[in-house]
């Protein structure tokens, strides 16, 4: 036997398939996925609009003004309304692998999944529920 | 006459052909045979050139992985009848260089794993009179799972980011890596962060999750990688607020 890992006389023709451009139609996961990592471009675009929003607040009431007049023009608001959707999806999906990447143990047993996705959610609702209620107390 | 189905193999046969085709057989339907038989049965009585690799037939080896109607699988574990009424499509395991007919190179993962350090490293070894390395239940079970792979492959044919990154160290890899750092009686965690945090290591995972989902074993692999970016991202964040303190 040759020491020579690479030795080549029979070497064998190997077959590399390429992976076709449309890999991602093949399995709707995969769609799934493409569509996640496509669509963090709106999860940005919200960011920009927080920061932008912060700029105008620390500009004055004019400024403010103007801003909320350019949220609320057609453009901005079917931007906003799909960017919605996307965050929205991505706030699931994230729930959703949470107990992927976080695992709880408690008296030496495996938290349920579902446990973990719940009080993910339970969170999201209390949070949510906090600013509605500062916001519609206003 | 016993009904029967329609197996379609790839064939890869490099002294003749350059690409892969396909060859369809007729072999019987029996209520209790798995992919698995139907291919020994076309190499026993069909067709004796078609190649592939099996061993063991109770989803122990991990050898007999290939793609069944497109879906990375266990064949020993397919049931031909699930496939009613066929045909049965079955192609070598995706991104892998195919060698002949159903059999791929396995060279790269086995690479990858070695890469890893899968076994217990010990800053200090114990000597044997010292006694044995005492494990409770809690602590095997924190690993247990992950140590159930048995590179099989279905969760490298199954993750688009290997077959456009090949770089990428890969499900299993990751899985097995964080078995070892699991197990109360390695300290080889930081040896092996530095070689996962690599560019080509975790963090080319973007969670597409079909690596945990094909798996045979119930390893989740998807897992193993999730929780392995939060230890390196407590890692990068405590190096950067204590310095001193970082190995």
């Amino acid at each position: 036997m040759s020491a020579d890992p690479h030795y080549t006389l029979y070497h064998p023709r190997w077959y590399r398939r390429r992976v076709s451009v449309w890999w991602w139609l093949r399995k709707r996961s995969y769609a799934r996925f493409v569509l996640r990592e496509l669509t963090s471009v709106f999860v940005a675009f919200f960011a920009v609009i927080y920061l932008w929003q912060l700029w105008a607040v620390v500009q004055g009431p004019d400024a403010y003004a103007r801003f909320l007049a350019r949220l609320r023009t057609p453009l901005f608001l079917a931007l906003d309304a799909v960017a919605f959707l996307f965050v929205l999806f991505h706030a699931v999906t994230w729930f959703n692998l949470t107990p992927k990447a976080m695992v709880v143990r408690l008296r030496g047993t495996r938290v349920p999944d579902a446990v973990i996705i719940g009080l993910n959610y339970a969170a999201w609702l209390v949070l949510s529920g906090m600013v509605a209620f500062v916001l519609l107390r206003a | 006459m016993p009904p029967t189905l329609a197996l379609t193999v790839a064939r890869y046969r490099p002294e003749r052909e350059s690409e892969p085709s396909f060859q369809t057989y007729e072999v019987p339907l029996r209520k209790d045979w798995v992919v698995l038989d139907a291919l020994n049965y076309v190499k026993d009585r069909l067709d004796g050139s078609l190649s592939f690799r099996w061993s063991c037939r109770m989803g122990v080896c991990g050898s007999c992985g290939m793609k069944v109607n497109g879906s990375p699988k266990l064949t020993c574990a397919t049931f031909l009848a699930d496939y009613m009424p066929g045909p049965v499509r079955v192609e070598p395991l995706d991104y892998f260089p195919v060698v002949r007919d159903l059999v791929v190179d396995l060279t790269d993962f086995v690479r990858k794993l070695k890469h890893v350090k899968p076994w217990i490293i010990r800053e200090k070894e114990k000597a044997p009179s010292e006694g044995e390395y005492l494990q409770t239940p809690e602590q095997l079970d924190s690993y247990k799972q992950f140590s159930m792979c048995i590179n099989c492959m279905l969760c490298y044919s199954a993750c688009p980011i290997y077959g456009l990154e090949p770089g990428f160290i890969g499900p299993a890899a990751v899985a097995l890596a964080q078995r070892y750092n699991m197990d109360s009686r390695d300290q080889g965690a930081a040896e092996r962060l530095k070689i996962l945090s690599e560019h080509d290591g975790l963090w080319q995972c973007t969670f597409v999750g079909e690596c945990t989902k094909v798996c045979p074993k119930h390893v989740d692999p998807a897992g193993a990688i999730q929780q392995y970016k939060v230890t390196a991202a407590t890692h990068w964040v405590k190096s950067l607020l204590l310095p001193w303190s970082a190995r």
